[in-house]
């Protein structure tokens, strides 16, 4: 990749745990290009913040390079500083500050920057320019989070964990903003555990469990490396001990089994072919069947066949010490 | 890509130039967001303002001239308790009619309390009488008191001088008193240039370490240094700050001192307000080095009583420092607390010049350059 916007190699960060030195951040490579949308998605506990906060100069790496935008934070932190923008996993901004007042100060601390007034706008939140911080809902607090970090028109953004919880409709809008962003040429670097969001919104991904990088792509590659597009999932009523998965290996058009706490996921090539293929097998064995559901492949199904987890299996996926996280949106 | 294509923008704005100076001003931003914060909370602005004002109120009309307190003290029933009784009964009656003429007003009235013994004594043992008197028949009189406790030594003191004259005992020496009201040197006026320096201290410690630690908690300090702010612009707007939320402190309590109390300001008010300055810094430097690397409330209340405690104990607030032995002298000279305090009352009570408050000032200003290296170089921004 010719001149990236953001280049790392073999960063590992190690923490003094309680019981021992615990790595967060296992020997990660990336490359990121001018220009793109690019998310980091895992489970909570792995790994993200960590790196986002050693790209964005607020975390030392135990070792390895890290170079933004050809820059090294040792020996250009301001410059640095100038063309990137930054929003945490969770600020508490002053709550007896307007919007329009917060967004004023950040601009300050840049030499060169947008308008409050207009960034103010790109988020939406024209109408509330007056009100007090303590006054906006999540998602219009987020959206300032955002705004702050636009306001010295960065040349690469840091999101990390944007939409986490919130409301489908602000995710939307926030969704919405990060798009615009793309499309004005900047970089985006998102730190996500939403399948979905890193799906809709990044041009790569680069799948993180336990410290590591365990795939990159772009999310259509990822989704085509399992081998199908299409993920039949079914339970089994009536008597008797469920049968292994691999009794349903062999069916038409099947590429791969697994079994489910509550049932089986099949990873088929064409459901309608593979569909009437499990019926005629349900039939033989005289097992009526209980729950049948039929969808795409997500980043999920590819992170679930990868590491045997699932993405959202926050406790069992937790195991790095994540930094220390705000109050709001623990959990 | 160094500054070619994505880097041509239409909506940026220039860098800052004329009426934009203020607007575009790190320092100037980051101190208005603290006046706002701080206008903008009434509950904070009574801590700060108001609370000094009552406790100056409470505290100086109870210490005001007045009739001394009555003594309590149990008397053990048995032979002898009578004449006791009779003698302080008419030790009572005596200071009532001088009293209706006003004079006597320093000397206390004494309620008698009579009880078996082992009822006095264990009332004495608990605390709820601070003398007992034992009468041993009618010549001889055993007093049961703690002498640690000066009420106990005072009560003892005052009762064995009425029961001798009682019985006789002529006063070699005429002694009179001559009470102390002189404005300036009063419990209030001592006390007003006290409470000046603990807002002084609490503003430091409040106002930056506290605020700081806040903001390290909430991540914004963080956020903050993700942008090229300059942290010493932070620092010197927080620091600001503090010494304009200074000339209210001082002027709230100054106008209740001379006001409502008549205190004098002997000294100059510009002398006044330099002592108060020093101090602030100081201050402002012990509470920046109390929030170096603490990351939670728990761990910053506590270092900050760490810090506050054993001066509002030891530095003469509400009564001399002359009171404690003088080995812990150094220490308590040491103390910030004790300098701003005792400077204050030297410029204002005893019209003090710069020369004699000098020493006060070194001092002052050896903790602020202290605790602001220490502190900044082991600040902990992310």
């Amino acid at each position: 990749m010719p001149d990236p916007a953001i280049r790392v190699s073999g960063l590992r960060k190690v923490y003094r745990g309680r019981s021992g030195p615990v790595t967060a951040v296992d020997g990660i490579d990336l490359e990121i290009g001018r220009g793109e949308c690019f998310g980091l998605l895992g489970p909570n506990g792995a790994g993200k913040t960590t790196t986002v906060e050693i790209l964005e100069g607020l975390n030392e790496p135990t070792s390895g390079e890290v170079e933004v935008l050809g820059l090294r934070w040792s020996a250009d932190e301001k410059a640095i500083r100038e063309r990137i923008g930054v929003t945490l996993q969770e600020t508490r901004l002053p709550d007896k500050e307007t919007v329009r007042e917060i967004v004023r100060t950040f601009r300050s601390f840049y030499r060169e920057g947008l308008d409050p007034e207009d960034v103010i706008g790109r988020v939406a939140l024209e109408s509330k320019a007056n009100a007090f911080i303590e006054q906006l809902s999540g998602g219009q607090q987020q959206r300032l989070a955002v705004a702050l970090s636009m306001v010295g028109d960065p040349e690469i953004l840091f999101l990390d964990e944007p939409t986490t919880g919130l409301d489908p409709q602000s995710r939307r809008q926030l969704w919405d903003l990060i798009r615009g962003l793309g499309e004005r040429g900047r970089t985006v670097v998102l730190t996500t555990h939403y399948m979905d969001e890193a799906e809709r919104l990044c041009d790569r991904v680069a799948i993180v469990d336990r410290g590591k990088v365990i795939a990159i792509g772009s999310p259509a590659e990822l989704i085509a490396r399992l081998g199908g597009e299409h993920v039949v999932e079914f339970a089994l009523a009536g008597e008797g001990p469920p049968p292994p998965g691999s009794d349903f290996a062999g069916l038409d058009s099947v590429l791969a089994v697994r079994d489910e706490a509550d049932g089986y996921s099949l990873t088929v090539a064409e459901p309608h072919r593979a569909i009437p293929a499990l019926l005629d097998a349900l039939d033989r064995i005289g097992r009526p069947m209980a729950r049948l559901t039929t969808r795409h492949v997500s980043l999920e199904d590819v992170f679930v066949s990868l590491t045997g987890r699932h993405l959202r299996d926050d406790e069992t996926g937790e195991r790095a010490p994540a930094p220390r996280r705000g109050r709001r949106r623990r959990g | 890509m160094a500054d070619g294509g994505a880097r041509t923008r239409g909506r940026r704005t220039d860098p800052p130039h004329g009426p934009n100076m203020l607007q575009n001003s790190p320092l100037f931003q980051l101190y208005a967001t603290r006046m706002r914060d701080f206008y903008r909370q009434p509950a904070r602005i009574f801590w700060v303002y108001g609370f000094p004002t009552l406790l100056a109120i409470v505290l100086g009309t109870a210490f005001q001239n007045r009739e001394a307190e009555p003594i309590s003290i149990d008397l053990v029933e048995g032979p002898g308790a009578s004449w006791v009784d009779s003698a302080l009964g008419a030790h009572n009656e005596a200071l009532a009619r001088d009293r209706v003429s006003g004079l006597r007003k320093d000397v206390p009235e004494v309620l008698l309390r009579r009880a078996p013994e082992a009822e006095a004594i264990k009332r004495l043992n608990t605390g709820k009488t601070p003398l007992v008197i034992e009468p041993k028949g009618s010549e001889s009189i055993v007093y049961r008191y703690d002498p640690t406790r000066p009420e106990a030594a005072a009560a003892r003191q005052t009762v064995d001088e009425i029961l001798q004259r009682a019985r006789g005992r002529k006063d070699p020496v005429v002694t009179s008193n001559l009470p102390v009201q002189e404005r300036g040197s009063r419990y209030i006026d001592f006390l007003i240039p006290g409470l000046i320096a603990v807002n002084t201290m609490g503003g430091g410690l409040w106002g930056l370490g506290f605020l700081l630690v806040n903001l390290r908690i909430g991540k914004l300090l963080k956020r903050f240094v993700a942008t090229p702010m300059p942290r010493r612009d932070f620092l010197l707007a927080l620091l600001g700050a503090r010494l304009t939320f200074l000339v209210p402190d001082l002027t709230v309590l100054l106008l209740l001192g001379t006001l409502m109390f008549g205190m004098p300001i002997r000294g100059n008010l510009g002398l006044v307000i330099l002592v108060d300055v020093a101090g602030a810094l100081a201050f402002a430097g012990i509470g920046l080095l109390v929030a170096c690397r603490t990351s939670t409330t728990e761990a910053v209340s506590g270092l900050m009583n760490l810090v506050m405690l054993p001066q509002w104990l030891f530095s003469g607030v509400f009564f001399a420092t002359d009171r404690f032995p003088d080995s812990a002298q150094p220490f308590i000279q040491a103390l910030p607390l004790t300098q701003t305090a005792g400077a204050l009352r030297r410029v204002i009570l005893e019209g003090a010049g710069l020369v004699e408050v000098a020493p006060a000032l070194a001092i002052l200003g050896a903790w602020a350059v202290v605790t602001f290296v220490l502190a900044l170089r082991y600040f902990k921004w992310t």
